[in-house]
């Protein structure tokens, strides 16, 4: 009984800790993405467009990886 | 922002554990149940709930059993009896019950009632058609002249979709894969703004309307793939023999891995949106204190401006990677300098 208490409760902690490394580590990415992306319009705001667009893509591919990260903890946290 | 929510979840479920362990139900307002209640799909519509009455629009329950054969019924007669026509639903599934009154779990219920989703995806799907016929047909009344009405709203967007997504992304073959690429952006788009409505269904949260979205999206990518994409895959070029061996399965599991993504990223998104904004709402009925209200209030109503915005950026994000993934499907040897698909 407190064993089975025990070992939900941590598999609960291991998700909470789990989606909290997928949001650093999304937030570092995409916060890298974000200061590039303005730095470049900076220098070059005429090809302000096309570096919004390539910004988005690249920020949509980091937050998808984050967000398998996510599943899983949201599987464990659920099941 | 999506990723916040999670460590509510957690605690969410830990709720529910003490709960049960005590059995005060009545009594404990739990955040975790109203939250999934209002971002699940449900057999009828929930409106509201006052101290004494629950406005509910009942959905037909159209439901198939080897014994009993096709039967159909509203879904409020569920909340008279717990029990009708043999059938019982709990947790929103439907089981077949014995004579006794008990769960008969050898009996393979097929549940096809018009859920609240499933409502919800007809009446998009109704106020899609209508708002674009109505573009179509002004389109073709001011040819060579300017948009009129509603037409000069989305006719931007169209071309943006056009000139911006399809023709960057896909180049000169994409004239084929128009029309689904309006229809994804206008379809996702419409559903993300509809579940930000008081008492809209979650459809786009919905992980089984992603799945198909992304089925539909791999299914398309195959067909129109050319030979250079698969000599990509199969036969990356330029790649030293003992590399193949691990190429080979990476870029078969990224084929995979592609509409998945798509599949998560929207879903996850969406999903994420509606249980912070219902976090926030549901501190007031946490604390029981009015004095919670203007905080929680202000950062909800902050978070539903941001998903207004949410709700634009994933239907371009998907209309955009979609079109990425046709691209490098279609895409010639001419111009393998520009390697889009990576």
């Amino acid at each position: 009984m407190l064993n089975s208490i025990l070992l939900d409760g941590l598999a609960l902690a291991g998700a909470g800790i789990g989606a909290g490394v997928a949001a650093l580590a999304a937030g570092l990415g995409i916060g890298r993405i974000g200061s590039s992306a303005v730095e470049s319009i900076a220098r070059q705001p005429s090809e302000s467009g096309k570096i919004q667009t390539a910004m988005l893509i690249a920020a949509a591919l980091i937050e998808g990886v984050a967000l398998f990260g996510v599943v899983v903890c949201l599987l464990i946290a659920l099941a | 922002m999506s990723l916040a929510s999670i460590g509510s979840f957690a605690a969410i479920q830990h709720d529910e554990i003490v709960e049960e362990e005590t059995g005060e139900e009545e009594t404990v307002f739990n955040p975790g149940e109203m939250i999934l209640h209002h971002i699940a799909d449900s057999h009828e519509w929930h409106l509201f709930t006052t101290e004494t009455f629950h406005a509910t629009i009942p959905l037909p329950i159209i439901v198939y059993s080897a014994g009993k054969g096709l039967s159909v019924f509203s879904s409020s007669r569920f909340s008279h009896h717990g029990t009708y026509n043999g059938y019982k639903i709990h947790h929103e599934h439907i089981y077949a019950v014995d004579s006794a009154g008990n769960e008969d779990a050898s009996v393979k219920v097929y549940d096809f009632s018009i859920t609240k989703n499933v409502l919800s995806l007809i009446e998009s799907a109704v106020l899609l058609l209508f708002i674009f016929i109505t573009v179509a047909k002004g389109y073709v009344k001011n040819k060579g002249k300017a948009p009129s009405g509603v037409q000069s709203f989305f006719e931007p967007i169209v071309s943006y979709v056009r000139d911006e997504i399809a023709i960057k992304m896909i180049g000169p073959k994409y004239e084929r894969f128009m029309p689904f690429l309006l229809t994804v952006f206008f379809f996702i788009w419409f559903n993300n703004l509809l579940g930000l409505l008081p008492g809209g269904a979650n459809l786009t949260g919905n992980i089984a309307v992603t799945l198909m979205l992304a089925v539909i999206v791999f299914i398309m990518t195959l067909i129109n793939s050319n030979g250079y994409y698969w000599k990509h895959i199969l036969w990356t070029p330029g790649v030293p023999l003992p590399l193949r061996i691990i190429i080979l399965p990476i870029e078969i599991i990224g084929m995979i891995t592609k509409p998945f993504s798509l599949m998560i990223r929207l879903f996850a998104n969406i999903t994420a949106g509606h249980i912070i904004i219902l976090s926030f709402i549901g501190l007031i009925f946490l604390f029981k204190t009015i004095y919670i209200a203007p905080l929680s209030v202000g950062f909800g109503l902050f978070m539903t401006f941001l998903e207004l915005f949410v709700a634009l950026i994933q239907a371009f994000v998907f209309t955009l990677l979609t079109a990425m993934y046709f691209g490098s499907a279609v895409e010639e040897h001419a111009h393998d300098d520009h390697d889009h698909g990576h």
